[in-house]
């Protein structure tokens, strides 16, 4: 044996399976080790590959991997349930640093998976002293389509929630419309010094950064973070490099005023 | 020290190497080029110095060794990973000072980018001792000159050069010279390694790459041209870029094996990511991608350019693209956005 190989993985008791919608579940998987909102696992599955998940929550001796039935390697990890095991490898990445979100605004603007990497954000500002202060707008394809339900629940009990839905089958009470729409009404006090943290699919985070900077942020208060085909995680494999920056090292969790340079 | 030797006082050098080394050096495969009649040079292991192709460039590097196009790095069983096994005789590799200049930049992302180094890479690097094969004369397409890749004054054990059909050894390591002062009919001489100090291309490279040339209109032509076949990338002896990819075994379908294979940034899903996300789909996306990593992005990270001037993704590309032409035409482009 190779003395640390990163690349070996190691296996992880899957300890609750949590379904989400009929494509997207919660593996909660024994972890004792340090971890932050916004870092990855390579998650691994002999015979069919491996793929970046990120951690969509940390406990006492576990982690939160939030996996969507998609590719070759997601699906075979659908057919593992409690007491079978992951091959995991990570954490990896530099995750979300919570102390910057204690005081004052923030605004997090979250689609679809992308609610995943900042779950444990979200929670950590529910839980804060000024959470009133604290906005959250997230967004899914559809009423099925939500993840965290239970969350989303408590979450709106503690902090200015607004959850809405891309589109919806007659009747539906809730709100309908994209993320970007509900960016202009959120009741701030002083958008330039609030901050904001955006993370979804590449369109989406684009135009909810320009509705940000309408309302009058500033880039250097906005946090995103990017998501792309990592083979490693280890700065070697090259797919997730965008100009000088390896996302898997030196993100996935950027400034914007540093990512609004990446060009793909 | 300098050995003057015929090809045979050489073949016996090589012969009594090959009792302690792996030799992998360029070697011609007759017929095995892209058209009919045209050989191919590529690494290959070598059991005598008769196959060593010491006057053509070849058209593969020497990355064909320490990066192999395909490698196993782990074997599964039911519940057991294990790591794959290696040969750890050490190794003499053969190249020019463009491949010599190569290893410091395989070396960086393999072993330098990031906290971790990459073991499966650097147990093949640790047995790896280089060979200098000396440049009598510039090829088609080289442009190592402004690359500043033209000489090497260290990093080889001993050099080959095929002079008037003899062989010229510079050899640089005190513990190979035992190899080459007992060939009956060997010249003790002074010998230096050929180096080029001009080549036909030459390229400029702008100190930085402005803003608007990275978005500019430039790549565009590349979009209908190139047909992302990502040969370039596979010649290139400074691309790093692997795919994980596991395999299983269809006679016990619970045991298999995860390889990484060679990658290129101009094939399809390069970028593809769960759910179908998918970045620069246009080919002249994926040129400037690899033209500023090479010229840029590498630099602006570790100090240093990526590409040694080669010109192997010249040689090999289907669709004639020429990659120095391309850097001079940034070269130029950025001019104008400055002036």
């Amino acid at each position: 044996m190779m003395n640390g190989n990163p690349y070996l993985p190691f296996a992880s008791e899957i300890l609750d399976v949590i379904r989400h919608t009929g494509k997207e579940y919660t593996f909660r998987m024994a972890f004792d080790g340090e971890v932050r909102p916004g870092q990855f696992f390579e998650v691994s599955i002999p015979k069919f590959g491996e793929a970046p998940i990120s951690v969509s929550g940390i406990g006492d001796g576990i982690v939160d991997l939030t996996i969507r039935k998609v590719g070759r390697v997601t699906n075979e990890v659908f057919e593992r349930y409690k007491g079978q095991s992951l091959l995991l490898r990570g954490p990896y990445g530099n995750g979300f640093d919570i102390g910057l979100y204690r005081d004052g605004e923030v605004v997090v603007v979250a689609g679809g998976t992308g609610v995943s990497p900042v779950r444990g954000v979200i929670q950590a500002l529910s839980e804060m002293p000024d959470a009133r202060d604290k906005h959250v707008v997230v967004g899914f394809r559809s009423p099925d389509d939500m993840l965290f339900r239970e969350d989303l629940k408590a979450w709106a009990e503690k902090l200015q929630l607004t959850l809405t839905v891309d589109g919806a089958p007659e009747g539906y009470a809730g709100n309908i419309g994209l993320v970007t729409k509900y960016i202009e009404g959120l009741p701030l006090k002083d958008p330039a010094s609030a901050r904001a943290i955006v993370v979804g699919p590449p369109p989406m985070m684009k135009f909810t950064i320009i509705e940000l900077q309408k309302k009058g942020f500033q880039d250097c208060n906005i946090t995103v973070s990017h998501e792309r085909k990592m083979c490693c995680g280890l700065g070697k494999c090259g797919h997730c490099r965008v100009n000088d920056t390896y996302i898997c090292l030196d993100g996935p969790v950027f400034n914007y005023e540093f990512a609004r340079d990446f060009v793909d | 020290m300098g050995y003057v030797m015929d090809r045979a006082g050489f073949a016996e050098v090589i012969a009594a190497l090959l009792k302690d080394y792996r030799i992998f050096a360029p070697v011609r495969k007759k017929g095995a080029g892209r058209f009919t009649d045209v050989d191919a040079v590529i690494y290959d292991e070598i059991r005598d110095a008769g196959e060593i192709e010491l006057e053509l460039k070849s058209d593969y590097a020497p990355k064909e060794f320490l990066t192999p196009l395909s490698e196993t790095l782990l074997y599964f069983t039911e519940d057991e990973v294990k790591e794959s096994d290696f040969d750890e005789r050490p190794v003499l590799l053969f190249g020019r000072s463009c491949d010599l200049h190569s290893l410091r930049r395989l070396d960086q992302i393999y072993l330098n980018n990031g906290p971790a180094r990459d073991p499966f890479y650097e147990r093949r690097r640790k047995a790896v001792r280089c060979v200098l094969i000396g440049c009598g004369h510039s090829y088609d397409n080289c442009f190592c000159v402004s690359m500043g890749s033209n000489r090497c004054d260290d990093g080889y054990v001993f050099s080959v050069d095929l002079i008037d059909d003899r062989i010229h050894s510079n050899v640089l390591d005190g513990s190979f010279i035992k190899f080459f002062s007992e060939v009956p009919g060997a010249e003790e001489k002074d010998v230096l390694p050929r180096f080029v100090t001009e080549n036909d291309v030459k390229v400029e490279i702008p100190e930085e790459v402005p803003r608007e040339i990275v978005r500019s209109g430039l790549w565009d032509e590349y979009t209908s041209r190139c047909i992302n076949c990502g040969r370039c990338n596979f010649v290139c002896p400074t691309c790093t870029c692997y795919t994980m990819q596991d395999v299983f075994y269809s006679d016990n379908g619970r045991a298999g094996e995860r390889r990484r294979v060679g990658a290129s940034c101009m094939v399809d899903g390069y970028t593809d990511v769960a759910g179908g996300g998918q970045y620069r789909r246009k080919n002249g996306e994926r040129m400037r991608f690899k033209v500023l990593h090479k010229i840029s992005d590498f630099k602006k990270r570790f100090g240093y350019q990526m590409c040694v001037g080669c010109g192997r993704c010249d040689d090999i590309c289907p669709e004639y693209i020429s990659f120095s032409n391309i850097i001079n035409k940034v070269n130029a482009a950025s001019r104008e956005v400055q002036a």
